[in-house]
């Protein structure tokens, strides 16, 4: 299969500045007065989903929304806490289209589309100037313009942000918008509903079967077109900063109806959380990246040290190890950069706290040069939720921190119009795999995602529906179609299998033990042997769970262990795909670090020459093995380097 | 250390429901709340139970889905937090605590310690919101806004409708959390052409979802794990009764009839 970007034409003639542009006049549009004649189902309602599904109501388009929460404002980018990228220049420091292009393209490790990340440059300051009109309170100078900060990987100030609390104030924007939307009937919302299936017919996205969580009810929902927005998959490590209920299944079983899987192994560790203090751990809490601004990363230059007080220790028996490796960036390198050097001073036996995984992160300096009041202003809601989990108190004792599983940079494979190689199935923000190559820069995410949702999609999604019009291939699909019947009797089989299997062990105990495995061989470092091991033990894992699952209760009802069963179920598969991806990529970059594959100094070491592409998998069958295309990657804006934070 | 449950139990909106014991024999101090309750819930799995089922996501205090009376109190005795930010150390070896649902005639148990909080989603509906449609913004720096407004608004925009100030309230009125919404947008100067309009849709909305009125007891401000003042719900007060007077039209019927 050919992978067509379908990204415009971009070469002397035509700069890359004005390709979004020249893109949107050459679409087709839909006729305001046909637009009410078309429905679209939106699945998820995060800033992707939110922003998405609102923007084509108010275009006219007849909307049926899902989320499996029960408020479409809980979606989880509403825990995003330090801030939103955009290049508007306002403190003039030298940002610019071109420069927010160019770092995240570098950021990315050279591992992205070059003309999706510059449209998402440009739409960044869209992105700012809608949330404003929406009433979003974003922080605000005492002359009563926006305030921006610096974040982790830049050298300019472009961070928007709203305290600590910048996506769901983003978020509830976007819900509101929804609301509205809702409240003019143009969305029919359906809460509490997850998303079982998808329907394919005639080749292309045509509706959903959805599981009502209330009722266990299964229901076919027929569409003209299908959007993803379900967000990343990072629960398939049980323990990661995202919420107990996101999931990778959406995009799972969209896979496994042909649509290809991009880039899974790259996975994004980010240095500021919370340590792992036990077995009972249900989730990992992300510290904002901010932090790292005022905060001093170190640990003990000697091992015997690590039980010490910190506070004993002095000066000159602390690493301060990212200012020593990393003079001009220091504690601001980027994420994958931070999560790796923690790694490893903590392999070294130099790591901190009762699991000796665990880094100093100090703001006595920050304190003392800035006073306490001002270190609490910036980050008191933090350091109170530092205290509350760990009982210790951050401004006498240096937090301890550790890598987590944070975000997923893979997904979906979509074109420049945020289709998949399925026609009508469309992939927004963390589910798709575009923009952020193998490593995501901080205060990224929720500009994508709303990018796509309120910019991207309402044009792209409109020229499909005009061009499948003329093509008639939009048929009037009957809820008996024989494929929605099929579709609706496969999701049925496989619940029902869930429920009968009896065995002992329950949905949790497999996917923390899942977790395990994908956090030893596909984690922060990955070996060709690791990696092997993985792919031994994931399909073991997997057939045990079908043998030994224990499910009670009823599946017509609310079950949250069959939900779990479910979930559980497509993560098993799912991890073997991000092994065999990272098995294949025998290259460093960005957040898959391939320890075959490093610099001297130890920095991911990429291998242009054999890997500069996109990794697209193809679903062949549940027992064979996944077919791999390739998307050629080519940089005519950036020039390709060894990333260096020196 | 040990601790003895007693968990409200409700198959479904038609079910009495009644609590029922569950003894924890050795819970850590560090696991949080939640954390406990995902232990128990394994327990009873293992003995063919079906699991306690309550309503939770994020775990970092921000989503607002989770939320359960814990001795008699909305989240639980530590102010300012949220159920799932609670921790284990903040009760002591061999405690007993009760566990119930939200209880409000506009909150139906759906099961367990789960209830349908649709209501609220009702009230944004109704109102909470500026009407802009994508695409028709102006820069965002052309409209500047002093920085103590901006604050203010961020102040009620933090509400995270978990509905424990409905919880708390003898009355089970959701006057906070609606003036939560109507302070926000109308403290700044994007919410000023639907201001009038925004509140006493957003107040008949309230009351026709069956929440009661405020009687002054401040019980809700004491229980909302953000820190959303009472002040805003006297600022609410203000809006309404100004747009009785000076918007009528945006007055629901019901009043003008007084």
């Amino acid at each position: 299969m050919e992978l067509k970007s379908n990204a415009p034409l971009i070469d002397a003639q035509h700069p890359i500045a004005t390709a979004w542009e020249r893109h949107r006049f050459n679409m087709k549009l839909v006729n305001p007065a046909n637009k009410r004649k078309y429905s679209v189902i939106v699945v998820g309602t995060g800033l992707a989903g939110a922003s998405a599904a609102a923007t084509l109501a108010e275009l006219g388009y007849n909307i049926k929304a899902f989320c499996f929460q029960d408020s479409p404002r809980r979606a989880h980018s509403i825990a995003a806490q330090g801030g939103i990228n955009a290049a508007k220049d306002y403190p003039g420091d030298g940002d610019s289209v071109f420069r927010l292009f160019y770092d995240t393209v570098k950021g990315g490790d050279y591992r992205s589309r070059e003309a999706n990340v510059y449209r998402l440059a440009q739409l960044s300051l869209n992105i700012i100037d809608q949330a404003v009109g929406q009433g979003v309170p974003l922080a605000r100078e005492y002359g009563g313009l926006l305030s921006n900060r610096s974040f982790g990987g830049a050298q300019v100030s472009r961070t928007f942000y709203a305290r600590g609390q910048t996506g769901q104030q983003l978020l509830l924007g976007a819900y509101q918008a929804l609301a509205r939307q809702i409240e003019a009937n143009k969305v029919e919302m359906h809460v509490r509903t997850e998303m079982m299936d998808l329907i394919v017919i005639d080749g292309r996205a045509r509706g959903i079967v959805s599981r009502n969580l209330v009722t266990g009810a299964l229901e076919a929902h027929i569409a003209d077109a299908v959007v993803l927005a379900s967000g990343g998959y990072g629960n398939v490590y049980f323990l990661s900063t995202n919420a107990m209920a996101s999931n990778g299944s959406a995009a799972w079983r969209a896979y496994r109806r042909g649509a290809l899987f991009a880039n899974p192994c790259y996975t994004q560790i980010h240095p500021t959380c919370i340590p792992v203090h036990g077995e009972h751990q249900s989730k990992l809490t992300l510290m904002s990246e901010s932090l790292r601004n005022d905060g001093r990363v170190w640990v003990p230059k000697k091992a015997e040290d690590c039980g010490k007080n910190p506070n004993t220790i002095p000066e000159e028996d602390r690493d301060y190890y990212l200012e020593r490796k990393y003079p001009s960036f220091g504690n601001l390198v980027p994420r994958d950069v931070a999560s790796r050097n923690a790694k490893m001073v903590c392999d070294e036996g130099r790591g901190v706290g009762a699991t000796k995984l665990g880094v100093y992160l100090d703001f006595s300096d920050a304190i003392n040069r800035l006073g306490k009041h001002v270190v609490e202003e910036r980050y008191g809601n933090l350091f109170e939720m530092y205290e509350r989990i760990t009982d210790e108190d951050p401004y006498k004792t240096p937090m301890r921190i550790f890598p987590a599983v944070h975000y997923t940079m893979g997904g979906l494979w979509v074109d420049y119009n945020l289709q998949s190689n399925i026609p009508g199935l469309f992939v927004l923000g963390e589910a798709n795999f575009s923009d952020h190559g193998a490593n995501r820069l901080g205060a990224s995410a929720l500009m994508q995602g709303l990018a796509d949702g309120y910019f991207v999609i309402p044009y792209t999604l409109g020229h499909y529906l005009a061009t499948a019009t003329v093509d008639k291939a939009l048929p009037k699909i009957a809820e008996d179609h024989e494929a929605v019947v099929a579709t609706l009797d496969e999701v049925k089989a496989r619940v029902d299998q869930l429920m009968s299997i009896g065995g002992s062990r329950t949905p949790d105990s497999f996917h923390k033990e899942l977790g395990k495995i994908m956090w030893e061989h596909v984690g922060m470092g990955r070996t060709e042997a690791g990696l092997k091991t993985a792919l031994e033990l994931i399909p073991k894992l997997r057939a045990e769970f079908y043998k030994d699952l224990k499910v009670v209760g009823a599946a017509e009802s609310l079950n949250i262990t069959l939900e779990k069963a479910a979930r559980v179920a497509d993560f098993l598969e799912l991890a073997e795909l991000m092994a065999r991806d990272a098995l294949n990529r025998a290259e460093s970059c960005g957040g898959h670090f391939r320890e075959e594959s490093q610099t001297e100094e130890g920095e991911a070491k990429r291998d242009d020459e054999q890997f500069s592409y996109v990794a697209a998998w193809a679903f062949k069958g549940a027992d064979e093995a996944p077919e791999l295309h390739k998307e050629a990657l080519t940089f005519d804006h950036v020039k390709l380097t060894q990333r260096s934070y020196k | 250390m040990k601790i003895t449950l007693h968990v409200w139990r409700q198959s479904d909106a038609k079910d009495k429901g009644h609590f029922e014991k569950y003894v924890h024999p050795n819970v850590s101090p560090d696991s949080s709340f939640l954390e406990m309750l995902d232990e128990v819930n394994e327990d009873l799995l293992s003995q063919n139970k079906e699991p306690i089922a309550f309503d939770n996501d994020c775990r970092e205090g921000i989503c607002g889905a989770c939320g359960m009376v814990i001795n008699g109190a909305p989240h639980g005795p530590q102010r300012l937090t949220t159920t799932c930010q609670l921790h284990m150390r903040k009760f002591k070896d061999g405690d007993e605590v009760w566990i119930e649902p939200w209880r409000a005639k506009a909150f139906p148990v759906i099961r367990d310690l789960i209830v349908d909080r649709g209501a609220m989603d009702r009230i944004i509906e109704a109102g909470g919101y500026i009407s802009i449609n994508t695409q028709n913004a102006q820069d965002a720096n052309a409209l500047p806004i002093p920085k103590p407004v901006a604050d203010k608004a961020m102040d009620a925009a933090t509400c995270i409708g978990c509905g424990a100030c409905v919880a708390a309230c003898p009355n089970a009125a959701a006057m906070l959390f609606t003036s939560a919404k109507v302070s926000h947008l109308g403290l700044l100067p994007q919410g000023q052409p639907e201001r009038a309009r925004r509140v006493g849709n957003m107040v008949a909305q309230m009351e026709a979802e069956g929440f009661g009125g405020c009687t002054n007891h401040g019980d809700c401000a004491e229980a909302c794990p953000k820190g959303i003042g009472l002040e805003f719900i006297a600022r609410m007060n203000r809006d309404f009764f100004g747009a009785m007077l000076k918007s009528p039209d945006h007055i629901p019927a019901r009043w003008k009839r007084r």
